[in-house]
């Protein structure tokens, strides 16, 4: 009989937090940064079916980053749980916060008892009145969750992208602001993962983009793609 | 879980099976208690009136636009009723509404038992929104037709009861670029409709008064003006269907669904039209009967076996 091989806690952990946090490095980043008007979600996906950002309700939206078949999982997960508790209660009573605990607890179980953690990390954003009522949420893989004020990246090269967004971006920017300020975050990671200098960034076609904003100024269902002529009208706006 | 809403711990399996996008499909699944249908009812099969719960009533429909040169933004379906709800021979309300935008481009009318038809439309409302986010494209109109149906067909137990919902469904066709109705019976059976249909209580009324108004060509205003005299007709000959009340300016609830959207009415066009149907009315009675009420000659003699 062989001898049940030990392994401590510690590096059992660490080794499922390595796993995961590489899957996620891999993939291409998103970055969720707030506007006057709203909160804005962006993403280079060429595909226009297989969306990294979506609406979960009224004025909640979900970005994600990682194992496509994972989020996309959780974003149906998230879409029943506010659709049912908005029947069962009332619309209102549907929040991010709520929304956050549910996938907070999910991505946290999985970590501990499965086999192997989810390869995934979220963006849970709800839009306010004002720029102050907006909630941002970063949840990790395994299951920590971060109240987030401004801007969010996930993704590859996640942490030098924070950097650079935190000296583009400021309070009280404009949609087309802050969309230059997202493409251009964006285009500083090469097609080969290396990281541009900054001025030296590259362009990311309309049509390589996948873009939506909360906006908090339509009635209920906040949430808005925005693709085609109006996006590459707004990308105009801003190299002008 | 019952507690359907239950937020404590993690999402329950049910919610990450991956499976159906139909809202209805996961509440059956996960909190059958929620969907109208599925309640045990209970009591005695009570008839047709059953003066408990409140009813609500006339619903009209129609479309309107050429094939002409306006093209698909002068077509459409244009939806309205009345705003009374009755309990027996009570009136439970005045300013029910009773047609609502299902989503962005089509509406549903409710007749029938009022409670459990806003529920309905309730959960048909989340039906659509449902599946459009999770699929990330919309139903087309018949898919939305069918739904419906099937929503209806799980009330049959209810609907045996005395409590049956009647829905009229109008929208617009993004494929077909046409307004097109759908009305139902109590067992979900769904009819296309063409040019005009009408539901409840004072349906009958209002479809006599559309076979004579309605013609091929009208625009959105004149849909909605046609709308607004059928009902007038439908409250003027069914005890159920209110009139427009321009004591408490209630107008009825209109919508117009055409290629960019739903719209209600704004109250101040339906004032405006309800003005013109009544001095049409009255200008015409009076070329009839002289300026005198109609009845006077009549004063203190027996009126037949009519209750008053």
């Amino acid at each position: 009989m062989t001898m049940p091989f030990y392994v401590s806690p510690e590096q059992l952990m660490k080794d499922r937090a390595d796993f995961a946090r590489k899957g996620i490095a891999r993939g291409r980043s998103v970055v969720v940064l707030v506007y006057d008007d709203g909160i804005l979600f962006a993403t280079e996906n060429p595909s226009r079916a297989l969306h990294k950002i979506s609406e979960i309700y009224d004025r909640i939206a979900f970005a994600a980053v990682g194992k496509y078949n994972e989020f996309e999982n959780l974003r149906v997960a998230g879409v029943r749980y506010a659709d049912l508790r908005g029947y069962s209660y009332d619309r209102t009573d549907v929040t991010a916060r709520g929304l956050a605990n549910a996938y907070a607890q999910t991505l946290g179980t999985v970590f501990t008892t499965e086999s192997k953690p989810l390869e995934v990390e979220l963006v849970v954003a709800e839009v306010g009145a004002t720029p102050a009522d907006d909630q941002i949420y970063r949840l990790s893989y395994d299951g920590s969750v971060a109240d987030e004020h401004g801007f969010v990246v996930m993704g590859g090269r996640a942490e030098q992208l924070h950097e650079r967004l935190a000296g583009a971006w400021s309070e009280g920017m404009t949609l087309p602001q802050v969309l230059g300020v997202a493409v251009r975050t964006l285009g500083s990671v090469g097609a080969d993962g290396a990281l541009a200098t900054e001025g030296a960034e590259r362009e990311i076609a309309p049509t390589g983009l996948e873009v939506a904003v909360l906006d908090r100024h339509r009635d209920r269902r906040a949430f808005r793609r925005l693709h085609g002529p109006a996006l590459a009208g707004l990308l105009d706006q801003h190299d002008e | 879980m019952t507690g359907s809403a239950d937020t404590s711990g993690r999402l329950p399996d049910a919610f990450l099976r991956p499976g159906s996008s139909s809202f209805v499909d996961f509440l059956a699944a996960h909190s059958p208690d929620l969907l109208p249908g599925r309640r045990p009812a209970s009591g005695s099969p009570a008839g047709a009136g059953d003066p408990l719960a409140p009813h609500a009533t006339t619903i009209v429909a129609l479309t309107f636009g050429t094939d002409g040169a306006d093209g698909e933004a002068g077509r459409g379906v244009v939806m309205a009723g009345d705003r009374r709800a009755t309990m027996g021979n009570l009136i439970a309300s005045r300013e029910m509404e009773k047609v609502f935008a299902a989503d962005a481009y089509s509406a549903v009318g409710i007749a029938g038992s009022a409670g459990i038809a806003v529920e309905l439309v309730r959960l048909f409302q989340l039906e659509l929104e449902h599946y459009e986010k999770i699929e990330g494209s919309l139903l087309s109109l018949d898919g939305k037709a069918n739904r419906l149906s099937t929503m209806i067909r799980q009330n049959l137990p209810l609907a045996m009861q005395g409590l049956a919902v009647v829905p009229l469904f109008g929208g617009y066709d993004l494929d077909r670029r046409a307004g097109r109705i759908f009305s139902y019976d109590v067992t979900g059976g769904r009819y296309e409709e063409h040019d005009y249909h009408s539901v409840g209580s004072g349906s009958v009324f209002a479809r006599g008064a559309l076979k004579k108004l309605w013609r091929p060509g009208l625009d959105a205003d004149g849909a909605i003006a046609t709308a607004v005299e059928a009902l007038y007709d439908a409250a003027d000959d069914d005890s159920a269907t209110g009139g427009p009340d321009t004591v408490r300016q209630v107008w009825p609830v209109v919508v117009t669904v055409t290629a960019g959207g739903v719209q209600h009415a704004p109250d101040d066009q339906l004032a405006e039209m309800v003005e013109a149907i009544v001095a049409e009315r009255r200008t015409a009675h009076v070329a009839a009967h002289g300026d005198r009420p109609a009845a006077r000659r009549r004063t203190g003699r027996e009126q037949g076996g009519a209750h008053a």
